[in-house]
């Protein structure tokens, strides 16, 4: 029989049938992104990673149809093997959200949250998976840890602050490229990726590195607070290239390519592994074919300013929300009607020039 | 049987027993002709299975069980790992039981080996521990000498390569896991489980782990067989079991005591501990190592039900973690009314901090967060909220990780807080009080 063994796995409620091996994670991602758990050191494409963040982790309420007892403690999904018969509770299990709250506030205990200056801000998997999972305060009155800089090259900024330990880039380094100098020192919270000696990572695949990491811990250094991403926009486009696959993102502000990266499915993984020569070589127009605009979510800050207004159609429920929850200011009460008359009046011009300290004057803009 | 059987540490004391020759003289060896020549893999199994002797490396998991467990794949190497690598806070019975009579655990390795179709078997010891390291491979050589390893053993046929490896002094790579991958080289981080490495361990191949204490055990298990081990200890906790002691009482030291032993009678008598120290009441006990949950003396000597303590995997776990605790590796901590247990648990998390391997989130971040907070009420800098915060964080860790030692780290927080919580806020109603040199909370009730 050429059909391979399907298993039936439920996740929040949801069926699914999937090949036997597939991990909790992906039968998920084969829903949806409303079931997929969030992930932010497993990545498909790298074997091995997984199973450090435990942002994933989900409820085993029943093991499987032969044995159906709950798991006892809460499994990280993307290495957890689905059974036949099995049912997970994810976003739908307070055990799960509050479990992952936790996780969120670990992993921001030690960041610098320096969005404002960082380049990775806009697609930062930390940022979705703080906003969309954590809580808005943190209870962490500590000092935070710091690293001491390390210089990786000309292409590649390390901002070891940032690191989660995801691990990715050493993941990358050991599969994709011909020669790993760079990976974990040190343990506990004072573990750092460093490379062996200060070295420089130069090889041909060494840029992937910059592509898996989850945060702004490697960054691309040509690109370094050239734009913010959201002020640029990715168009897909490929070159023949005897390294590599050739096709890449290209990030362009104005006429001008300023970035170069890979291409990444709906989950942010790296479709293709590409090239130095591509990344960092490459930023003329006329370089690449081009094949047309990326598709961006429309979650994505990355599509703001993107779409013409007249294009952008509020959802019917924010407006019957907004009307069943609020109601609409009078315009006609007296205050706005006499506001023209009373800053007209000499009783308030004397009150502001009584206080003139605390109104600078207006100063009229060009 | 005889109370107070010794089973490790019967010829301890005979002068000499580090050697090849004496050990052989006071009837060493018997169990590796008795399995070379007279039994198969299988029945050694067995005999292992029907003592029902449990892990003595702290998780207290049937042994003969995980033997039956080892997958036996065609073709694949099958590797015994012995975890010498003994670095929880209060346990040292491994580093004495191999200083004093290295040949009890190179006998066992050579039965189990057997047992298991293991080839080539290893002995993890913490690098710290340099000289035992050496009087191991003086033993191995010893053995060697005389036909009990190597190629073709006693004739049989059987091959058997014994490797003594030093750790790197992490105390992470105690974990079977992590341990794993340092032998094979790499940064000790533990793996993700599934599999196990009794399908997948050392070199991807099926492996054994087990504690020195555990595979010590073997040889008397071969001689008197299994059912006579059973019939020492009570219920499921079989057999005997050493105990490393510390703290505030007369007798320091390694004990072995059958399982059962009255908690009373260990602490007590003068064949033991020899009680507290004089003038001094006994305040806390951490009964198994510092990751198990620390309990108050009157909860430690009798259940909360009422009933007497017995140094018994069940006795000591009997109430949850409510009002219980765990054997662990047995490393027995006793604490008088001098001691300040917030400075007690500040002072094993500063440890677990340190430990770390810093793979995954809650543990790298927690372990960290926890040992600052309870830095700052040590010294007077706490407020109210830190309490919880301290029990919020223990239980976002626990349970959460990789590894158990997530949960190491979690569990002396925790029981700190939910049994002598008042000495917590003394310190941050307090600080300067309880910062002085000496200063200790008291509250009577506890003391025994
Ligand atoms: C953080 C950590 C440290 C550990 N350290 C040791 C150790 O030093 N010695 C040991 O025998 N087991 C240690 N263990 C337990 C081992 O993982 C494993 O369970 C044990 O070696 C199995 O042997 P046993 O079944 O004979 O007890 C540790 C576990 C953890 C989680």
């Amino acid at each position: 029989m050429d059909t391979p063994q399907l298993i039936k796995v439920t996740i929040d409620g949801q069926e699914v049938h999937v090949p036997v091996g597939t991990t909790i994670m992906e039968a998920a991602r084969q829903i949806g992104p409303d079931v997929a758990p969030p992930a932010m050191c497993y990545y498909k494409p790298l074997k091995g990673s997984g199973g450090k963040c435990r942002a994933c982790l989900v409820k085993v309420s029943q093991g499987s149809e032969k044995d159906p007892r709950p798991m006892p403690k809460l499994v990280a999904s993307c290495i957890t093997g689905a059974q036949d018969g099995m049912v997970v509770e994810n976003f739908t299990s307070p055990e799960v959200v509050e479990a992952r709250k936790g996780v969120v506030e670990f992993l921001l205990l030690n960041h610098p949250l320096d969005c404002p200056v960082c380049d990775q801000a806009g697609e930062c998997h930390l940022q979705d998976f703080a906003f969309e999972n954590g809580v808005g305060t943190t209870r962490y009155e500590e000092e935070r840890r710091t690293f001491e800089p390390e210089n990786l090259g000309d292409n590649i900024q390390l901002h070891m602050n940032r690191c989660v330990l995801c691990y990715r880039c050493v993941y990358t380094a050991d599969q994709i490229t011909d020669k790993r100098v760079h990976g974990v020192m040190y343990r506990g919270d004072h573990a750092e990726i460093s490379t062996y000696i200060n070295n420089v990572i130069e090889n041909d695949f060494s840029g992937n590195v910059i592509d898996v990491c989850p945060v702004g811990a490697l960054t691309d250094k040509t690109y370094r607070f050239k734009s913010r991403v959201w002020f640029s926009k990715p168009v897909d486009a490929h070159r023949d290239c005897d390294k590599c696959c050739g096709k890449v993102n290209l990030w362009y502000k104005g006429d001008e390519v300023i970035r170069v990266t890979a291409r990444k499915n709906q989950w942010g993984e790296v479709e293709d592994f590409i090239c130095n020569s591509c990344r960092f070589d490459s930023k003329k127009t006329a370089d690449w074919v081009i094949e047309g605009p990326t598709k961006v979510k429309r979650a994505s800050v990355i599509s703001a300013n993107k779409y013409p207004k007249n294009e952008i159609k509020k959802p019917a429920f924010a407006l019957d929300y907004a009307a069943h929850n609020f109601k609409k200011i009078n315009d006609d009460r007296p205050y706005y009607k006499n506001l023209k008359e009373v800053k007209g009046s000499e009783d308030y011009k004397a009150l502001m020039e009584q206080n003139a300290e605390f109104f600078p004057k207006e100063t009229s803009k060009k | 049987m005889a109370k107070g059987i010794k089973i490790l540490t019967e010829h301890i004391n005979t002068p000499g027993i580090e050697t090849f020759e004496v050990y052989k003289k006071s009837g060493g060896y018997a169990a590796v002709e008795k399995v070379i020549k007279k039994m198969t893999p299988e029945e050694v199994v067995e005999e292992v299975k029907k003592s029902g002797v449990r892990g003595r490396g702290g998780a207290g998991f049937p042994m003969g069980m995980k033997w039956s467990f080892l997958a036996k794949p065609e073709g694949v190497p099958r590797y015994l790992v012995c975890n010498a690598d003994e670095s929880e806070p209060g346990t040292f019975k491994d580093h004495f039981l191999m200083k004093s009579i290295p040949h009890l655990l190179i006998e066992g390795m050579i039965v189990s080996s057997f047992a298991l179709g293991a080839h080539k078997s290893f002995i993890y010891v913490r690098g710290e521990l340099m000289y035992v390291i050496r009087i191991l491979e003086k033993a191995i050589e010893e053995a060697k000498a005389a036909g009990y390893l190597g190629k073709n053993i006693l004739g049989s046929g059987y091959d058997l390569e014994l490797v003594v490896q030093p750790g790197g002094g992490a105390y992470i790579c105690g974990e079977e896991t992590a341990l794993l991958e340092s032998l094979e080289g790499k940064r000790g981080n533990p793996r993700n489980k599934p599999p196990f490495p009794a399908v997948k361990g050392l070199y991807q191949s099926p492996t054994v782990v087990n504690n020195v204490e555990s595979i010590a055990n073997t040889p008397w298990i071969i001689n008197n067989g299994g059912d006579a081990y059973a019939a020492l200890g009570i219920g499921r906790s079989t057999g005997t079991k050493l105990i490393s002691a510390s703290g505030h009482i007369k007798n320091p030291g390694v004990y072995e005591i059958e399982l059962g032993l009255p908690v009373e009678e260990f602490l007590y008598s003068d064949e033991f501990l020899g009680g507290i120290r004089d003038g001094h009441h006994l305040k806390a006990v951490v009964a198994g190592g510092s990751s198990v949950p620390i309990l108050p003396a009157n909860l430690f000597l009798k259940t909360a039900n009422g009933e007497d303590r017995l140094m018994s995997y069940e006795s000591l776990s009997d109430g949850g973690f409510a009002s219980g605790t765990m054997l662990g590796s047995g490393g027995f901590i006793a604490m008088d009314e001098t001691t300040c247990i917030v400075r007690n648990t500040w002072n094993f998390s500063r440890f677990y901090h340190h430990e770390s391997c810093g793979q995954c989130s809650p543990c790298r971040e927690g372990t960290g967060w926890m040992e600052k907070v309870l830095h700052r009420i040590e010294h007077g800098h706490g407020n109210m909220r830190d309490i919880d915060l301290l029990v919020d964080v223990a239980k976002k860790i626990e349970g959460n990780t990789i590894c158990p030692l997530g949960d190491a780290a979690a569990w002396p927080v925790a029981s700190a807080i939910r049994h002598f919580r008042d000495e917590f806020e003394w310190h941050v109603k307090y600080p300067k009080e309880a910062t002085m040199k000496g200063a200790v909370y008291v509250k009577e009730e506890v003391l025994v």
